[in-house]
């Protein structure tokens, strides 16, 4: 095993010490940021800005057409369609003569062509001045029916499963979800990113022309594991990074908010009274809220979770990437294993879309069946697990998946090592997958 | 004393007999030629031997014992001819990576790889990238990974291709040197004159079997046709005699004739000392081992045979 330890060693440090891995693994971070900051910045500032003059003749919109940041209605007289785009308006709105009447028809005339957003977003502003309108109308001011909307969301329901001996075991679904999810999905990308990374890492000595003088030193299983676990390895390192790095950012964050929000909760403990009775259901609702995210915490195995978590992490990488290996020593360039990796990468892929099913039905006999077989074990019980072991998922059929997926691996890799011996030396001709697995099955 | 016994050795692929029952010994510090057309067999033999393949059927005995690659892989060296390098990889670091994989320790690898870089004028590349090599030196940088860690037996696969004449000629000398401390050494080379040059043994191998095996006297021998050449001072009055027959001769007087059976160099020498002329020169033509190659070769399909099937 020395030797593979020396392979695993160069594979590690010429991968990390590569200036484009540190680059990526500082940035990424980054670019995560940016972007979903860029598009949330570019989605508002792309909102067209609307100056809307309305002709009303009946006068019942006067006063109740909401302008909001955007869109801004205005009521000027000696405004017609001929002249609104002169007088600087961008549209002008056409009321009907009978209004309170849901059906009729209200023109909207513009010189450009008006968005999507916008024309609901108008729509949404006409039917709210009517709403008002017949409320005012019936004698209800809005302030009381916004109050009555707030307090009557106050209804919490808990769930409780039935468990051994007549117990009741409280399930929190929002937590299995992300749970379940998040875990699924951090599975596949690791397997689709990292399952390339290993081809391209197993191209390396066969482009290199330099596969024939390694496998004179060491056998081609030892130069095939060793590539497999030094490459897991940078992967594990890129994602630590990313983790702490994430910790760091939140907890910045963290420092920055806190004295805020600190005050302002001291500010309202102090002077009782706050404006309006919303505030102090507020308070009191969020106070509710850091209880039940503190209380599901505490419901969770986190122990279980994260020690599955690992095992099926490991176990799916280890299974998928040998396959990777196996059609990385028959390929000389990338293009040419899109064929070959294509049975490789639906599994991954079904598998996320019965994960994404198993997180919402986690009894369901496709999760069930799914959580069994090694191809899509890792991702489909780490969905059911969350939802309670052993409540969902019972002691047995967790040994059992975990069981086949050691299997598993152990099965793809014994074959990936009998493929990459002869497709190592291989040049020219690209085979099928039916003539690679003939190989496993002759001797050397 | 044999350093490497080959008995029977078969190596069957499903279209193919790739090697179809070879046997020979090689001697220590021989320097052998292992020759043969393309698609011989050449290098799933050459693969056998350093354990990269397994044979089907036959033994390998290696240095006395029978042929168990984990171990005696240390001892053999190989530079097979697809060889190349990781091409990111730095020189010093990479020779280190490949001595290690040899077995050597880091300490002995970094002295010996110190002693090859002075001795081959190496030292500035050490911290050079592969891919800043030109094709010559990067052969130089391969041939000594190869020899490094002091093998028993060495195995060259077409170490020339490429090499200028002030290389090949570097490494040639390095054959020579190696061989005289002891190593064996196994050549593969299509280049028959430099066969001639450097090896003392041969083995010619067409369609999986052996033809020839035999020192490089012994097959030249064995293929000679009686040719002579004489090189004479004037032209003779005459040239007809029952000893030989005139295969050829040119404007400076030499002649190349065949004797025929029954006679021997001495009538033909006689011949001509009695017509008084002055003979400068008197020599066998051995035919060359490209002429031996290709009159073994001619003919039998070899290069076909990939596309043929086992009947």
């Amino acid at each position: 095993m020395n030797k593979t330890s020396l392979i695993i060693q160069r594979e590690y440090f010429s991968r990390v010490r590569n200036k484009t891995f540190i680059i990526t693994t500082l940035l990424m971070p980054l670019l995560f940021v940016l972007l979903i900051a860029g598009s949330t910045y570019l989605s508002m500032k792309g909102k067209e800005v609307l100056n809307i003059a309305v002709i009303d003749n009946s006068g019942y919109f006067k006063n109740n057409l909401e302008n909001s940041s955007n869109i801004t209605f205005s009521f000027p007289a000696g405004v017609d369609t001929n002249n609104y785009i002169n007088k600087g308006y961008s549209a002008i709105l056409i009321m009907p003569k009978s209004t309170g009447n849901g059906g009729n028809n209200y023109l909207l005339r513009s010189k450009k062509s008006i968005g999507i957003g916008s024309k609901e977003s108008i729509e949404n502003k006409i039917d709210a001045a009517i709403e008002n309108k017949m409320l005012q109308d019936a004698g209800i001011q809005k302030s009381q029916l916004d109050s009555i909307h707030t307090q009557s969301q106050d209804a919490t329901l808990n769930t409780v499963e039935e468990g051994d001996n007549n117990s009741t075991r409280e399930s929190n679904q929002w937590l299995a979800y992300g749970i379940g999810y998040g875990s699924g999905f951090l599975i596949y990308l690791t397997m689709l990113i990292y399952g390339m990374m290993v081809l391209r890492g197993v191209m390396e000595e066969k482009t290199n022309r330099i596969a024939e003088v390694i496998v004179s030193s060491v056998k081609p299983f030892q130069l095939m594991m060793g590539k497999i676990v030094g490459i897991g390895a940078v992967g594990i390192t890129q994602f630590l990074i990313w983790i702490v790095f994430i910790f760091v950012i939140m907890f910045g964050v963290h420092l920055f908010v806190s004295p805020e929000t600190m005050q302002q909760v001291q500010a309202m403990q102090q002077s009782g009274t706050m404006p309006g009775a919303a505030s102090s259901i507020n308070a009191s609702q969020s106070a509710q809220t850091i209880y039940n995210i503190q209380h599901m915490a505490d419901t969770v195995n986190w122990g279980l979770i994260l020690g599955c978590f690992l095992f099926y992490f490991l176990g799916g990488y280890l299974f998928y990437a040998s396959l990777f290996a196996a059609v990385g020593s028959v390929v000389e360039d990338v293009q040419n294993s899109q064929s070959l990796t294509l049975p490789i990468t639906m599994p991954i892929i079904f598998s996320f879309i019965v994960m994404a099913n198993a997180v919402q039905n986690p009894d369901s006999s496709l999760a069930v069946w799914c959580s069994f077989i090694p191809f899509s074990s890792p991702m489909v019980m780490m969905a059911r697990i969350a939802y309670g072991v052993p409540g969902t998922v019972p002691y047995w059929q967790l040994f059992v998946s975990m069981f086949l997926l050691i299997g598993g691996f152990l099965f793809t890799t014994w074959l990936a090592g009998k493929i990459y011996r002869t497709g190592i030396l291989l040049y020219g001709k690209k085979p099928t997958w039916a003539q690679m697995m003939k190989w496993a099955f002759r001797r050397a | 004393m044999a350093i490497l016994s080959l008995e029977h050795i078969k190596k069957y692929y499903a279209t193919q007999k790739a090697v179809d029952d070879i046997s020979f010994t090689i001697d220590q510090g021989n320097i052998f030629g292992l020759l043969g057309p393309n698609g011989a067999g050449k290098t799933t033999l050459l693969r056998m031997i350093t354990g990269i393949f397994y044979p089907d059927e036959g033994t390998i005995i290696f240095d006395g014992k029978r042929f168990d690659p984990l171990n005696d892989i240390s001892k053999i060296g190989y530079m097979p001819e697809e060889r190349g390098l990781y091409k990111k990889m730095k020189i010093g670091e990479q020779a280190l990576y490949l001595a290690q994989l040899k077995g050597l320790s880091r300490h002995d690898a970094m002295q010996k790889i110190k002693y090859w870089f002075e001795r081959l004028e190496m030292q500035s590349w050490w911290n050079k990238k592969i891919e800043d090599l030109s094709k010559g030196m990067s052969q130089k940088l391969q041939f000594v990974t190869t020899v490094l860690h002091e093998p028993k037996l060495i195995i060259l696969d077409e170490p020339f291709s490429g090499l200028d004449p002030l290389n090949a000629n570097l490494i040639k000398d390095e054959i020579f040197n190696l061989a005289q401390r002891g190593s064996t050494i196994i050549f593969s080379t299509h280049r028959m004159e430099q066969v001639e040059e450097i090896c003392n043994h041969i083995v010619l191998m067409n369609l999986g079997k052996k033809i020839l095996d035999g020192t490089v006297k012994q097959v030249k021998q064995d293929f000679k046709e009686n040719a002579f050449s004489i090189q004479l001072a004037e032209a003779p009055l005459s040239i007809a005699s029952d000893a030989f027959d005139v295969l050829h001769s040119d404007d400076n007087h030499k002649l190349t004739v065949k004797i025929k059976n029954g006679y021997r160099s001495n009538d033909v020498l006689l011949y001509f000392l009695q017509q008084g002329i002055t003979i400068e020169s008197f020599s066998e033509i051995l035919p060359s081992l490209n002429e031996i190659f290709i009159r073994q070769v001619e003919g039998t399909h070899a290069v076909t045979r990939s596309f043929q099937k086992i009947a």
